[in-house]
């Protein structure tokens, strides 16, 4: 096999961008994905079968055959979960990676969620750190992000963000129903209510059109296409090169090393199973924070027996994704009104600020439901079956708004990503195990921010409210996750540098969200694209001066 | 797609089939004393119940495909709700009155909660699902609630001259 100048290790949103930086600069790229590239017409409308309803089985992958993960429950003790059960922290695998499936939101963190323990200090038994860049590092390359992928909305109701030299792209949906209740509602509050930011067409762009506000949003793929993510933007552009090779179902087995410490390629699995190796002058792993933290663990060899940049085992610890809190509240008249994507509208008046809280984050109204979602988020005092649950779904399912969000995590370092002793994948190799949870007081903030849900919903009308602010005894790190090979300037408390290369292999990146050092309190799918422009542009510029040759 | 082509084939030789009393997985017994439970679950008012909305057949054929892990639940479990039954009345839970039968699958629910649970949940996938699975039968519970059906298509319907739908 030819050896090229970069191997890029899953194409989600990070690695997506990566493949398409790095071959426009002229380098032969190959991106390697374990899944296969759906397309629009995948979008199977099956409320069972998808991303975010997964009874039967993920639609975006990974296959429940072959795929495990173990994951240590204190409540239960350690259990092997299928890739659709939700303790095994499924994001996705396919071309696009989340991005194909998800919801879109596509936030700016806040400049303090880069300051977090300069502005809060690190509370005890916490890992929580600063990043070693800044929001004004990252604000031109959100910037990109918000052109180059696509996100509609109006951050203009918030006074809270930081600076920004563009506004969006494009213009937000029109308001739905739960808007034109809420807004009202917020202001009467005090607070500053705005349409979220979404990776998703508002009006024709990039070639496509725009959102037909179908009810099928969050975990499908977009039927045309509107939705924004790398499988339909950055990854075809890097095609088109000519500089990039995508492999779809490739599975990574190891980084590959020489005898100086440096790596030479990747080891994979192809389609049929027959193990590949290809060589290369860098290697960027950006297979979501699980994924990636176990590559590394799995790269072992004389020189790294702890795994690949593990030297002060660092790799896979702080795991995090984010704790959700909210209120269901229920109405006495209609607030439904079946156009999606349903989520509309956010506050981040609570992401920082409040006295005793080390942060917060935003709140915002829930995707579009399908009646399956409804099931069990009825009034408290409804029966779990029967004809009373019966006339409740007609009752309600028209009749209730969802608020909620994501609480900024405080990390913990026991919260982590281990190599299982026993348990193997369809190809042999040790799967994730994942144990420990985020730091205590994450759930105290959550439950006030539970507690401003309901505010806001009975301000709202609401005549009785249903609040959800559980105490997980597992870390909650799904599509969020984050924080497993996290950005530092100090080898022994990171794995990567500000530039996302590890700290002792100069020619090895880490470029997704486990080099998040903290998570916001937002999704982070921008955040995470932001980041793979600016590791890229110095990847690139390092590649111009030095090719990484020593 | 291959969950859809089995569809297709259930539909268009499975469906007399089932009128005969074969399943992929229940046998006869215990098809009836599952709807008997299922149909506690959802009863029937202006709108279908349970089995009628064809929640047996979402539950049969999952059983036959995705949740193989649970056959063991289903036959032990719905050998325990009879046998509750036949010690509590003296007879098979489908053969009591519908008020009987409320009142043993609230018993089972105390008694088994992991299987009354895990039949609770397929129940309303099956009812309140996507009916390509076999269950909420001609999109039963949905027009219920009130949902538009069929939902607004997209590469059909949409123009892009329009601009985006409001």
């Amino acid at each position: 096999m030819k050896r090229v100048n970069a191997v890029v290790v899953g194409a989600g949103a990070a690695g997506g961008i990566v493949a398409k930086e790095l071959s426009t600069a002229g380098l032969s790229v190959v991106l390697l994905e374990r899944g296969k590239w759906y397309t629009a017409n995948d979008c199977r409308k099956d409320d069972l079968r998808n991303q975010r309803t997964t009874v039967l089985g993920n639609a975006f992958g990974p296959d429940d055959e072959g795929n495990p993960r173990v994951l240590w429950d204190p409540k239960t003790g350690p259990r092997i979960l299928l890739p659709s059960e939700g303790g095994y922290q499924n994001n996705a695998a396919c071309v696009g990676g989340g991005t194909l499936s998800y919801g879109a939101m596509a936030w700016r963190y806040m400049p303090q969620d880069f300051r977090m323990r300069s502005i809060y200090g690190a509370p005890a038994g916490s890992s929580l750190e600063d990043w070693p860049i800044t929001y004004n590092d990252l604000e031109p390359w959100y910037e990109k992000a918000e052109y180059e992928i696509g996100i509609s909305g109006d951050y203009s109701g918030s006074p809270f963000f930081g600076p920004r030299r563009r506004s969006l792209p494009m213009p937000p949906l029109p308001p739905n129903r739960e808007f034109q209740i809420l807004e009202p509602a917020a202001k009467r509050l005090g607070l500053h209510p705005f349409h979220i930011p979404m990776a998703r067409n508002s009006v024709p762009y990039n070639g496509r059109g725009p959102c037909m506000r179908c009810r099928w949003c969050v975990g499908f793929a977009c039927e045309v296409d509107a939705k924004n993510g790398s499988q339909n933007t950055v990854i075809p552009t890097a095609l088109a090169t000519g500089n990039c090779e995508l492999r779809t179902e490739c599975m990574a087995k190891e980084i590959l090393t020489d005898d100086r410490g440096r790596a030479r390629g990747v080891a994979y699995y192809d389609a049929h199973g027959h193990l590949q190796e290809q060589l290369s002058d860098i290697v960027i792993v950006s297979a979501c924070a699980i994924e990636s933290a176990r590559l590394f663990l799995n790269s072992k060899s004389r020189l790294f027996p702890n795994g690949l940049g593990n030297r002060y085992d660092q790799v896979g610890r702080n795991l995090q994704g984010h704790h959700y809190t909210g209120a269901v509240g229920f109405f006495d008249f209609d607030t439904y009104d079946d156009l999606g994507p349903g989520a509309s509208i956010a506050v981040a008046d609570y992401n920082h600020g409040t006295p005793g809280l080390c942060g917060g984050g935003m709140l915002a109204n829930e995707f579009i439901r399908l009646p399956i979602q409804m099931i069990d988020r009825m009034p408290g005092n409804t029966p779990r079956w029967g004809l009373a649950h019966k006339k409740a779904m007609r009752n309600f399912y028209k009749r209730n708004i969802a608020v909620m969000g994501p609480t900024q995590p405080i990390p913990s370092a026991d919260a982590r990503v281990t190599l299982d002793p026993t348990v193997r994948d369809k190809w042999g190799m040790p799967v994730a195990r994942i144990s420990g949870n985020v730091h205590p007081h994450t759930f105290e903030i959550g439950f006030v921010q539970a507690q401003r849900s309901e505010a806001w919903l009975k301000e709202a009308g609401a005549l009785s409210t249903l609040v959800n602010a559980g105490r997980p005894t597992t870390v909650s790190a799904g599509q969020h996750q984050a924080g497993t090979c996290r950005m530092g300037n100090d080898p022994h408390g990171s794995v990567v540098n500000r530039n996302c290369q590890v700290h002792d292999v100069d020619n090895v990146f880490v470029i997704d969200g486990s080099v998040h050092v903290t998570n916001g309190g937002f999704n982070p799918a921008l955040t995470i694209m932001a980041i793979a422009y600016f590791a890229s542009d110095s990847l690139v510029r390092n590649w111009k001066g030095t090719g990484f040759r020593s | 797609m291959a969950a859809g082509t089995m569809g297709g084939v259930a539909l268009a030789v499975g469906c007399t089939a089932h009128n005969h009393g074969s399943w992929d997985f229940l046998n006869d017994v215990q098809a009836r004393t599952l709807a008997a439970i299922c149909d506690q679950i959802v009863p029937a008012d202006d709108f279908p119940g349970a089995s009628q909305a064809g929640v047996l057949t979402y539950i049969d054929r999952q059983l036959a495909r995705h949740y193989r892990r649970y056959r063991n639940n289903y036959r032990d479990g719905l050998e325990q709700a009879d046998a509750i039954s036949r010690k509590r009345f003296g007879r098979d839970l489908a053969e009591l009155p519908t008020q009987q039968q409320f009142e043993l699958v609230s018993d089972l629910s105390q008694q088994n909660p992991g299987f009354f649970n895990l039949v609770r949940s397929h129940t309303l996938e099956g009812y309140y699902g996507a009916p390509r699975h076999g269950g909420n039968r001609e999109a039963v519970s949905w027009r219920m609630l009130g949902m538009d059906e069929p939902p607004l298509l997209g590469r059909a319907q949409f123009d892009l001259r329009k601009g985006p739908a409001s």
